[in-house]
């Protein structure tokens, strides 16, 4: 390998108490298209928000070109031929494409001679490249395929040699990511070098030459694509951890307690979240939900806990039927018995600014005990926090403390003692251990199941495959919206569950 | 790069920022007093003396501070769900009509103490309604409530102007004043010229405002609203009837000022009672950290700096009244938009301590 | 006289007369706004302004120099708006709000002090103020002038230079500004810098060619009308220039009609003309008559890293 393009050396970064990006090196080839890849969290946007200079680095170096150089900011970047297309587009709406392309690049305090300039300038990067836009289309009017190659074109007008995509493909179609691969062969053609971030194997091994794996903040593996797999990948993505051994007796099966049929839920930019789903869910079983973030599966929890309504089918819970006609709201879904536990717990879950004793009652405040004759009993909820935290073992055991104080497992431990204490007959949970320690994991996992065996109909919805695999009785994996495969759980493999979630096969 | 400073701790975030804060706008109004050519110790002496000194001093104090705990509170609830009503003059107006309105149509006929509870109803429910219809837009048509209470303001003050000048003025009278109320609309006196009943009235406000949001279900959830609104909506709280209803609360709140105003002082329906109280009441809220006991003693503060300002204009030529609007100004400022200004030095100062 | 001819004439002499101060300060209020900052302290800028305008015009027995220092006043106070809003990130409404009612003391206060006159100015002489430059009767000083240059000026700023596509883009999306390379600090405190000074004009207008003096109050919610002139215009000059010109015109009919009987309706009431530019905005905001939509970054306080 000739000079590296770029050459990251012991980068790291910390927010707060979070270790996004540790120790991490690479070298990036010139006129080559380089993958990184990893899960949502993994720190790959991090890392490259650092080499563009929007975050400043802890520690380590950034060479371009083999020499050393300081990021204070995106104008360093820019100058260095650093260009970068975010996964949220930097571009104006009200704008036309060729406002876009020139702020920032105006050349001069008049417009005019700089709007013109840039015309000239766009056409023959469409000439070479194959972008065509219309300069003077409002960027509001464009497909988001369209948008993307405004962003494209934006870099490559500010002179960059080296193009960073994070998750380029996040917001596209299948056919709109197709074409971006041809585009991104065209520029690798052109001697331009492209650094592509994503957490989807199929993109990695159709577009790149080069592939990294990054996990929890650490640069775990290199590859050259074509000599590795999606399944090895795959396995490196997730991680080898510590498996965890649940001993679970076998399921006893009862009524079905909640019925999907057909569920639909399109946004109201038309944008297909959720497209024809239908599954059933059964007291006394955990069923698991697998995929890669970002699938449908945040929606399908929203539409199954009454937040959003379906727009299309129906949902039966516990002999209430639900559609569009008739949507539910949480607190009727409470009701009916079905308790949730948000995937976010921070922005859904709790109230960072409430003591943890009213953070216990969220969603359950106008209820008795903690509601009698208008008003809340505090003695009532106190004591049912001091109940929560002595069973689910929730450190400091301090009802009068200020949620956002907990760490992030006793956090979790909180939330799904307060949603388990009622004995719900369905219970919907998000990323059960998300952000939780080890020791706090193997004891939400054994509540999860006690709760199954009392009767009660679970869905775990997680991106940790080890979990899905240790927890459910029965896998189905979600894929751009829909549910693409479903496995027993003593007979599923991580292989194949990861193939699935990365819509490289379907069972 | 600036290294990190650890942050403060709790009681100094809840106690020494504010008296901070408000130090830093005393001690600008003192600038600009002795730029005048007044000693300001000489200044803060009269002032205090003015507000505290005599026991009708006193009751002067407490009057005003009842219309600044009324203003503020109302301030205070739609904080706490997350809005921002800066509409409380145009509530306050209206409510002052919405009582007169009733004892001009009532006080002939119903005895005093059927009356009076019947004003103070009025009183809020038009303080209420004026806030409902920002409430409304925002909630359902997506206006900012911000700018549509400011624009409602206005509306209040010409709808007022109208009414008294065409329609409520007394026959015969060349003041657009409406005719005087019976004694059946009189709140009783607590002593004084001014303070009257309202300031139990004030008081036991603060009490409701205080149970309602931190002891019943209702506030819980206006908080949860306010705090974290998606958190909210998972808890089951609709958020549309949640902001009618906290602006509703707060319009009446405001509206109150009409109580204490017209049945307790003018006893007929005056123009331009309200007298940037509602303005003020984001100052009292702020300094009072949204909390009813601390809305009391903010308001206090400055009910005694109106009284004791007024006095002070009296003593000294060269210092008016509106000395006070200042003060008012530069606290909404220091403990508002520059709450986070003397959080470095401090935060400085403890670390240096500590080191 | 009394032909339609120089009613005409007279009307639209009152109009322009009364919109002059309303199409300063919007212009200042558009810059502002569309930058991302809320201003709700126009009022207070004008207000601040008119009494030094006045005061010094009285002082120094020039216009000229009230005129200076009536931007100084407003200046200074868009800057104190720009540190709470932009370098503080505070809360943008409380800081215009906190900034009016120290307009509105100070003034006084230091009125008095000054001058001993319960807080108005001597009542300015010739010299001291801008007359008018060609129509006695018209009042068409020199500031009406620079008001009506300052629409299509307004308009090249933000449509035809490097500066107002920044603005407009900061307004709408501070992050694209800020990874384009461009500080987001700085192109705000030029554009709350512009509010001020046109804010400042507009006050020295109020008191030194309007008027004869400062009096307590005197710009009397014009700052707010001309905040609503802004929205109303749907934060673009030209369309922000016909509202302060309707809203001009509203006051002006206002007055002529205070007490006249209009065949078939009866008296209309003075005080609904005067609360329809508050009345039309809110129903523009609430989407009632087509759709105000603000610049989208508006009233959020940029902050760059987590």
């Amino acid at each position: 390998m000739s000079v590296p393009a770029i050459e990251l050396d012991g980068i790291d970064k910390s927010f707060g108490s979070v270790h996004a990006v540790r120790s991490v090196s690479l070298a990036v080839e010139k006129g080559a298209i380089t993958g990184i890849i990893g899960e949502n969290g993994a720190g790959k946007s991090t890392l490259m928000s650092i080499l563009y200079g929007l975050f400043r680095a802890d520690a380590g170096e950034i060479r371009v070109d083999g020499e050393a150089v300081q990021m204070d900011g995106p104008r360093d970047a820019i100058r260095h031929g650093i260009g970068m297309v975010h996964q949220h587009f930097m571009l104006i709406d009200s704008f036309t494409v060729l406002e876009n392309l020139v702020l920032g690049a105006e050349r001069g305090p008049m417009l005019a001679p700089g709007l013109a300039a840039a015309r000239a300038e766009l056409a023959r990067l469409s000439r070479d490249y194959g972008l065509t836009v219309d300069p003077d289309a409002t960027i509001a009017d464009l497909s988001v395929g369209e948008q993307q190659k405004v962003e494209i074109l934006k870099v490559l007008f500010r002179g960059a040699r080296i193009l960073i995509l994070d998750e380029p493909s996040a917001v596209l179609t299948p056919q709109e990511t197709d074409q971006l691969f041809r585009i991104l062969a065209t520029l690798k053609e052109r001697g331009v070098t492209v650094v592509l971030i994503t957490h989807k194997l199929r993109e990695i091994m159709a577009a790149t030459d080069r592939v990294f794996v990054m996990r929890q903040g650490r640069m775990v593996a290199e590859r050259l694509t074509r000599e590795t797999n999606p399944e090895e990948l795959a396995e490196l993505m997730v991680g080898r951890k510590v498996r965890l051994h649940m001993e679970k007796a076998p399921p006893h099966k009862g009524e079905v307690r909640l019925r999907a049929e057909h569920l639909g839920l399109v946004d109201e930019r038309g944008v297909v979240l959720l497209d024809d789903i239908s599954l059933e869910l059964r007291a006394g079983e955990i069923v698991g939900i697998a995929g890669v973030s970002g699938n449908g599966q945040t929606e399908l929890l929203q539409v199954l806990a009454g937040i959003r309504p379906p727009s299309g089918g129906s949902l039966t819970v516990c002999g209430r039927r639900i559609d569009r006609q008739r949507p539910g709201d949480p607190a009727e879904m409470r009701d009916l018995g079905v308790a949730h536990v948000p995937e976010d717990r921070q922005r859904q879950g709790m109230v960072a600014a409430f003591r943890a004793s009213e953070t216990s009652i969220l969603g359950y405040h106008a209820l008795p005990p903690f509601s009698q004759h208008y008003l809340l009993n505090g003695p009532a909820v106190g004591a049912h926090c001091a109940r929560l935290m002595e069973r689910f073992d929730v450190r400091p055991r301090v009802p009068g403390l200020r949620s956002s104080s907990f760490s992030g497992g006793n956090q979790q431990k909180l939330v799904l003692a307060r949603e388990m204490a009622r004995n719900p007959k369905v219970l919907l949970v998000g990323q059960p251990t998300r952000g939780v320690d080890i020791g706090a994991i193997e004891f939400i996992h054994r509540e999860l199941v006690k709760s199954r065996d009392a009767g009660c109909a679970v869905l775990v919805v997680s991106v940790e495959l080890d979990e899905i695999l240790s927890l459910a009785d029965r896998i189905l994996v979600m894929f751009a919206g829909r549910i693409v495969g479903e496995v027993e759980g003593s007979r599923a493999d991580e292989r194949t569950l990861g193939l699935m979630m990365a819509g490289a096969k379907a069972a | 790069m600036t290294r990190a400073r650890r942050p403060l701790p709790a009681w100094a975030d809840i106690v020494l920022l504010p008296v901070v804060n408000v130090a830093l706008a005393f001690l600008i109004v003192g600038i600009i007093v002795r730029i005048i050519g007044v000693d300001p110790f000489h200044a803060l002496n009269l002032l205090i003396v003015g507000a505290i000194g005599s026991p009708e001093s006193i009751g002067y104090t407490l009057y005003y501070a009842t219309n600044f705990i009324f203003t503020g509170l109302a301030v205070a609830v739609a904080f706490h769900a997350g809005l921002f009503n800066i509409g409380g003059e145009g509530q306050a107006y209206l409510g002052g009509l919405g009582c007169g309105l009733a004892i001009l149509a009532l006080d002939r006929t119903l005895p005093i103490w059927l009356m009076i509870p019947v004003g103070v109803i009025a009183a809020a429910l038009f303080g209420a309604a004026w806030a409902a219809v920002p409430a409304w837009l925002q909630a359902w048509r997506g206006s900012h409530i911000v700018i549509t209470t400011i624009m409602f303001n206005f509306v209040a003050a010409a709808l007022m102007v109208y009414l008294m000048v065409n329609v409520l003025i007394a026959p015969g009278s060349m003041t657009p004043q409406s005719r005087g109320f019976e004694p059946s609309a009189f709140l009783p006196r607590m002593g004084g010229n001014a303070l009257n009943l309202s300031l139990l009235l004030a008081l036991a406000c603060c009490a409701a405002v205080w149970v309602f949001l931190w002891h019943t279900p209702w506030g819980y959830a206006l908080r949860t609203m306010g705090h974290n609104p998606e958190a909210a909506v998972y808890a089951g709280t609709n958020l549309r009837h949640m902001t009618m209803l906290a602006m509703c609360i707060s319009g009446g709140l405001a509206g109150f000022v009409g109580v204490n105003e017209l049945m307790g002082v003018h006893h007929r329906i005056v123009l331009d009672f309200p007298a940037g109280y509602g303005f003020a009441g984001i100052a009292v809220a702020l300094m009072g950290r949204n909390h009813p006991v601390g809305i009391v003693f903010a308001a206090l503060l400055f009910g005694a700096l109106q009284q004791g300002g007024a006095e002070l204009a009296f003593d000294i030529p060269q210092i008016t009244r509106e000395t006070v609007v200042l003060i008012q100004g530069l606290v909404i400022l220091f403990s508002g938009a520059l709450v986070q200004l003397p959080r470095p030095w401090l935060q400085a100062l403890f670390s240096f301590r500590r080191a | 006289m009394d032909d339609p001819l120089s009613l005409l004439f007279l009307v639209a002499a009152a109009t322009l007369r009364v919109a002059t101060p309303l199409i300063l300060c919007a212009m200042g209020g558009l810059f502002s706004e569309r930058s991302g900052i809320i201003d709700v302290g126009l009022e207070g800028k004008m207000l601040i302004a008119a009494f030094f305008a006045a005061a010094v015009a009285a002082t120094t027995h020039s216009a000229w120099w009230g005129v200076a220092a009536a931007i100084a006043a407003a200046e200074v106070l868009a800057l104190l708006h720009g540190l709470a809003c932009i370098t503080y990130r505070g809360n943008q409404v409380v800081s215009g709000v906190a900034l009016n009612i120290i307009a509105a003391g100070l003034t006084v206060v230091w009125g008095t002090a000054w001058f001993a006159r319960g807080g108005q100015t001597p009542a300015l002489e010739e010299g001291e103020r801008l007359l008018p430059l060609f129509f006695p009767r018209a009042g068409d000083n020199i500031l009406v002038y620079v008001a009506l240059a300052s629409v299509p000026l307004t308009w090249w700023i933000v449509a035809r230079t490097r500066f107002g596509l920044r603005l407009r883009a900061v307004g709408e999306m501070p992050l694209a500004v800020d990874s384009a390379g461009i500080s987001v600090a700085w192109l705000r405190y030029r554009a709350v810098l512009l509010c001020g000074l046109f804010s400042g004009l507009a006050g020295a207008y109020i008191a030194i060619a309007q008027n004869a003096g400062f009096s307590r109050d005197m710009t009397a919610g014009q700052g707010f009308i001309a905040l609503a002139a802004v929205i109303f215009g749907k934060w673009r000059p030209l369309p922000t220039f016909g509202a302060c010109l309707m809203f001009g015109l509203l006051d002006a009919v206002a007055i002529r009609l205070q007490g006249v009987r209009v065949p078939g309706i009866g008296e209309v009431p003075v005080q609904l003309i005067q609360s329809l530019p508050y009345l039309l905005t809110v129903f523009l905001l609430a989407g009632f008559i087509g759709r105000a939509v603000a610049p989208k970054a508006i009233g959020i306080p940029y902050q760059k890293e987590h």
